[in-house]
C-alpha cells in the first residue's frame, strides 16, 4: 500500500519529463531559430505545443500534490532544504508562462523575438533547476526535518548538475523529434528536416551526458550507483540505454512517430531505475513505509485517483486524437455541420427571446430561496440556497435573453472602430 | 527511523522572517484569486454568448464569444502559472504544515489537480476548435471548461474550510493520526458557504470587471451592437451576483460567529463578551445590538469578545476589521449597482443611458477586486495566529530556511512585471479588429 503513491509519482514525473519535457525543449529551440529566417520554425513549434501547453504542466501539479498527501514529512524536507531550486524553477514557470501568453499579442518582428528570448531561457532554466532538485534527493542530501541540510550543496553537487543538464539535453532532444514528426504530417519538409537535424544533436548530447552519468555518481552518489549497477536497477539501465539509442537510429532514419515512443520509453526506464536503486529509503533513513501517510488517506486518494483517471483518460485521448490527426491544424476545412439558425428566421422566432413573464418567475423564486437562506438554519437552510442559486442561474439566462428595446442603430461589426 | 523522531523533525524552527513569509503567501493569493473569478465565471459567460449563437443565429454573439474565448485563455495560461506558484510556496514557505496535515488535506488537492487538468484540456479544445468541430459538438466542449472550474475550486476550498474549522484527525506527539480525509475535506460546516460566497464572488468580478472595460467604451461614444452584448452579458451576471452576495454574506457571518467567535469579534473590535452588541460604523456610529442582529439574528444574543482568549490567540484586529468593512461597504455598493442595472435593463429592455451610472460601473471593476481581496484577508488574517484553527500555530509550520526577504522581493518584481504584461496582452487582444473573430471561415485562428 505505501508504495503504490511513490510508483505512481514516478509514472507523472515520467509523464512530464516526455510530455512537459518536449515542451521546454521547444522553448529552448528558439534560440535557434532566431530572426526573420526562423520564423517558420518558431511558428511551427508554437502552433504544434499551443493546444497541449496548459495540459503538459498539470503533471508537475500532479507530482507535488501525490508527494505531499502521501509522503508529507519527507515532501516538507525536500521543499525546505532544496528551496532555492525549487524556487527557481517557480520564477522560471512564472517567465514562461508570461511569454507563452505575451507571444499572442506581439505584431513587430522586435517584439516577438525579444518574447521569444525570454521564453527560451525560461524554458532552459526550469528543468535545469528541477533537475538539480532530482540530484539533491536521489544523492541523499536532503536529511529529514525543517531545512536540515545544506542550502547550497545539497542542490549544487555532481548528481544535481548532471541531472539538470541531462534533463535539458533531455528535453531539447524530445521536442525535437516531436515537432520533426509534426512538421511532416502538415508536410513542411524543410521544418521537419531542420528538427530531425536538431533531434540527432541534442540525442547525441544527452546520450554523451548519460553515458558519462555512472562516473559521476560513482563518486558522488554511491547508495545510487549501487542500486543502478546490480539487479532490477540495472536492468532498468540497461533498458534506457537500449531505447535511446534505438530512438536515435528512428531518428536517423526518419521513423519519427516510432522514435518518439522509444525516447518515451528510455526517459520512463531510468526514472523507474532510479526508484528501484533508492528502494526502500526515501530520505536518508525514512524508508516509503515510514514516510507513508495512514492507509485511510491513500486509499482515498487512490480512489479519487481512479475516478479522476476515469474522466480524465478519455478526456487527454480526446485532446490528443484532435492534435494527432490535425484537426487543428490551419490547413484544415471547417467543419460542415448543421449551420445556426440565421438571423432573419430567429428574429421571427419568438421563443429565441426570453419574456417578461419567465424573467419575473425566475427572479420571485431567488427572492424566495433568498428569503429562506436568511432565516433558516440546518437542511431547511440548504433548500433555500439551492432555490436562491438555481433561481439565479435561470434569472440570468432569461435577464440576458431579454430582446432589446430599440432596433440595432449602428451595424455590425461597427465602422468606427 | 521511528515516528515520533519523524514528528519531531519539524518541530518549532526560528524564523526571523514569519511576516514577510506571510506576506510572500498573501502576495501570490492575491495575484491567484482575481484569475481564479475569470477560470470560474468566464467559461459560463463565452459559452452562454455561443448558445446565444446558435439560438439567434446572431453574428455578434459568435464575434463575442469567439473574443472572449481567447481572453480567456490568456487569463487561463497566467492562472496556471501563479496557481503552481501557489503550490510550489505551500512547501517552500509552510513545510511543517504540510508534513504534519498534508495527508489530511492533500486528497483535496489531488482531486482539484484532476478538475485542473479536465479543464487545461477542454479549454485547448474549446479555444483551438472553432471551426474546427462541428458547432454543436464544439459548445458542449465547453460544458466540461465550466463544470471542472467549478469543482476545482471546491476542492481548493474545502481545504481551506478545513483550515478554518478542522477536523477528521487527532493530534497525538504532534503527529496527526486517526485521519478522515473525506469527512475532514467534506464534512465540514465551513464548506457550503465559503464554496457559494467564492462562486458568487467570482460572478461578481468577472462580470464587473468587463463592465468596466465595456463601459469605458461606451462612455467614449461607442454603442455598438458588440459593446451592448457584452455589456448586457457581463453586467447582468454580475447584477444578479451582488444582491445574492448579501444573503450568503449573512450565512457566513452566522457560520463564523458560532466556529470561530474570536474572528468575528475581531470583526468589530469586541473586547469584552456583550449581550446585545452593537455594530460600529466608522466615523463614531453606534448602532445599538446591531452585532448581536447581524451575527445571531437576535438582538439580544451574546457576542464572544476578544477577551475571552489570552492576547497570543487573538488575530490582528486592525487589518482584520479594515479589510471585513471594506468587503462589506464595497459589496452593499455594488448591490445597489446591482438594482439599478436590472431594473433599467427589464423594465425599458435596454441599458442605463445616465453618464452616473456608467462612471459608478467603471469604478465598479477594480472595486470588486478590493473587495474579493478584502474578504480573503478577512477570512485568512482572521484565522491568524493559527494556521490550522486552534490546533497548529503559523509559526509553527513555517520554513526554517534562510532567504525569505530575497525571495520574497523577487516574487514582488516577477509579478509586477506579469502585471504589466498582462494588461499589456490585454490592450492589445482588445485592440484587434472585430472582423477578425466576425468571419466564420478563417484559418487564422492559430495565433489566438
Amino acid at each position: 500500500m505505501a508504495e503504490i503513491p511513490i510508483v505512481l509519482i514516478l509514472v507523472g514525473l515520467a509523464a512530464y519529463t516526455v510530455l512537459g519535457g518536449a515542451d521546454f525543449g521547444a522553448g529552448l529551440w528558439e534560440l535557434t531559430a532566431r530572426g526573420e529566417r526562423g520564423s517558420a520554425l518558431r511558428d511551427h513549434t508554437h502552433r504544434s505545443m499551443a493546444p497541449v501547453w496548459e495540459a503538459n504542466h498539470v503533471w508537475l501539479i500532479f507530482v507535488l500534490v501525490m508527494a505531499w498527501t502521501c509522503y508529507p514529512e519527507a515532501f516538507g524536507s525536500i521543499a525546505s532544504t532544496l528551496t532555492i531550486p525549487l524556487f527557481v524553477a517557480g520564477v522560471g514557470i512564472i517567465l514562461r508562462g508570461a511569454a507563452y501568453a505575451l507571444r499572442a499579442g506581439t505584431t513587430t518582428p522586435r517584439e516577438e523575438g525579444a518574447i521569444s528570448l525570454l521564453f527560451a531561457l525560461s524554458s532552459i532554466l526550469t528543468p535545469f533547476a528541477l533537475g538539480l532538485v532530482v540530484g539533491g534527493i536521489a544523492s541523499g542530501r536532503v536529511p529529514v526535518g525543517n531545512a536540515q541540510g545544506d542550502e547550497i550543496t545539497s542542490w549544487w553537487n555532481g548528481t544535481s548538475l548532471l541531472i539538470g543538464v541531462l534533463a535539458v539535453a533531455t528535453a531539447a532532444y524530445l521536442a525535437a523529434v516531436y515537432l520533426a514528426a509534426d512538421a511532416r504530417r502538415i508536410g513542411s519538409d524543410d521544418v521537419a528536416e531542420a528538427f530531425r537535424t536538431r533531434a540527432l544533436v541534442a540525442g547525441l548530447v544527452a546520450g554523451a551526458l548519460a553515458a558519462a552519468g555512472p562516473f559521476i555518481l560513482s563518486s558522488d552518489a554511491p547508495d545510487i550507483y549501487d542500486g543502478l549497477t546490480s539487479g532490477a536497477g540495472l536492468v532498468a539501465l540497461l533498458a534506457s540505454g537500449v531505447a535511446g539509442v534505438a530512438a536515435l537510429a528512428l531518428v536517423v532514419t526518419r521513423r519519427y512517430g516510432a522514435a518518439r515512443l522509444v525516447a518515451a520509453a528510455a526517459v520512463a526506464a531510468i526514472v523507474a531505475g532510479w526508484g528501484l536503486a533508492q528502494r526502500p529509503e526515501i530520505l536518508p533513513g525514512l524508508t516509503i513505509d515510514e514516510a507513508a501517510a495512514s492507509d485511510t488517506t491513500i486509499t482515498a486518494v487512490l480512489i479519487g485517483f481512479a475516478v479522476g483517471l476515469l474522466i480524465l483518460a478519455p478526456s487527454l485521448a480526446y485532446l490528443f486524437r484532435l492534435l494527432l490527426t490535425g484537426r487543428f491544424d490551419p490547413a484544415t476545412a471547417p467543419q460542415p455541420g448543421p449551420a445556426p439558425a440565421d438571423a432573419a428566421a430567429a428574429a421571427a422566432d419568438p421563443t429565441a427571446h426570453s419574456s417578461l413573464r419567465t424573467t419575473l418567475i425566475t427572479g420571485a423564486v431567488t427572492a424566495l430561496g433568498a428569503g429562506i437562506t436568511f432565516v433558516s438554519n440546518g437542511p431547511l437552510r440548504s433548500i433555500g440556497v439551492a432555490l436562491m442559486l438555481g433561481g439565479a442561474f435561470a434569472c440570468f439566462l432569461a435577464v440576458a435573453s431579454l430582446d432589446e428595446a430599440d432596433p440595432p442603430a449602428v451595424p455590425f461589426p461597427t465602422p468606427e472602430r | 527511523m521511528p515516528l515520533d523522531l519523524i514528528a519531531s523533525a519539524f518541530g518549532p524552527v526560528q524564523q526571523e522572517y514569519l511576516l514577510e513569509a506571510r506576506q510572500m503567501q498573501a502576495m501570490s493569493f492575491v495575484a491567484h484569486i482575481p484569475l481564479v473569478c475569470f477560470g470560474v465565471a468566464f467559461p459560463a459567460l463565452v459559452v452562454f454568448a455561443e448558445w446565444r449563437h446558435h439560438r439567434t443565429g446572431d453574428p455578434v454573439y459568435r464575434t463575442l464569444a469567439r473574443r472572449w474565448s481567447k481572453i480567456m485563455l490568456a487569463l487561463f495560461a497566467v492562472g496556471v502559472v501563479s496557481g503552481t506558484i501557489l503550490s510550489f510556496e505551500l512547501g517552500l514557505l509552510w513545510p511543517g504544515f504540510m508534513a504534519t496535515f498534508g495527508d489530511v488535506f492533500g486528497l483535496g488537492f489531488t482531486l482539484e489537480g484532476f478538475s485542473f487538468f479536465i479543464e487545461a484540456i477542454f479549454i485547448a479544445i474549446y479555444v483551438y476548435g472553432w471551426d474546427r468541430l462541428p458547432p454543436r459538438t464544439h459548445l458542449l466542449t465547453g460544458i466540461p471548461v465550466i463544470v471542472s472550474g467549478i469543482t476545482g475550486s471546491f476542492f481548493v476550498i474545502a481545504v481551506n474550510a478545513w483550515m478554518n474549522n478542522p477536523s477528521g484527525f487527532r493530534m497525538e506527539n504532534g503527529e496527526a493520526v486517526d485521519v478522515d480525509p473525506w469527512g475532514a475535506l467534506f464534512g465540514n460546516s465551513y464548506l457550503a458557504h465559503e464554496m457559494v460566497h467564492m462562486y458568487v464572488a467570482a460572478y461578481i468580478v468577472a462580470g464587473f470587471l468587463l463592465g468596466s472595460i465595456y463601459g469605458w467604451q461606451w462612455l467614449k461614444g461607442n454603442r455598438s451592437r458588440y459593446v451592448r452584448t457584452a455589456l448586457t452579458i457581463s453586467l447582468t451576471a454580475a447584477a444578479i451576483a451582488a444582491p445574492v452576495q448579501l444573503i450568503v454574506g449573512d450565512w457566513a457571518a452566522r457560520t463564523v460567529a458560532k466556529e470561530q467567535p474570536i474572528k468575528l469579534a475581531s470583526f468589530e473590535d469586541l473586547q469584552e463578551t456583550t449581550k446585545g452588541a452593537p455594530f460600529d460604523i466608522p466615523p463614531g456610529i453606534e448602532i445599538p445590538d446591531m452585532l448581536s442582529l447581524l451575527a445571531f439574528h437576535d438582538p439580544n444574543a451574546t457576542v464572544i469578545g476578544l477577551d475571552s482568549v489570552p492576547p497570543d490567540d487573538r488575530p490582528p484586529v486592525g487589518i482584520v476589521r479594515a479589510s471585513f468593512l471594506t468587503m462589506v461597504a464595497i459589496g452593499s455598493l455594488l448591490a445597489a449597482l446591482a438594482a439599478v442595472f436590472l431594473y433599467v435593463r427589464v423594465r425599458k429592455r435596454r441599458l442605463p443611458e445616465s453618464r452616473w451610472f456608467w462612471r459608478a460601473a467603471i469604478a465598479a471593476g477594480p472595486l470588486s477586486v478590493v473587495a474579493l481581496i478584502a474578504g480573503w484577508v478577512t477570512t485568512e488574517v482572521g484565522r491568524q495566529p493559527w494556521v490550522v484553527y486552534g490546533v497548529m500555530r503559523t509559526e509553527d509550520a513555517v520554513t526554517g530556511a534562510g532567504g525569505i526577504p530575497i525571495g520574497y522581493a523577487t516574487l514582488a518584481i516577477v509579478y509586477a512585471g506579469v502585471l504589466a504584461a498582462v494588461i499589456w496582452i490585454l490592450r492589445r487582444l482588445a485592440a484587434r479588429p472585430l472582423e477578425e473573430d466576425a468571419a466564420t471561415t478563417t484559418g487564422g485562428s492559430g495565433h489566438g
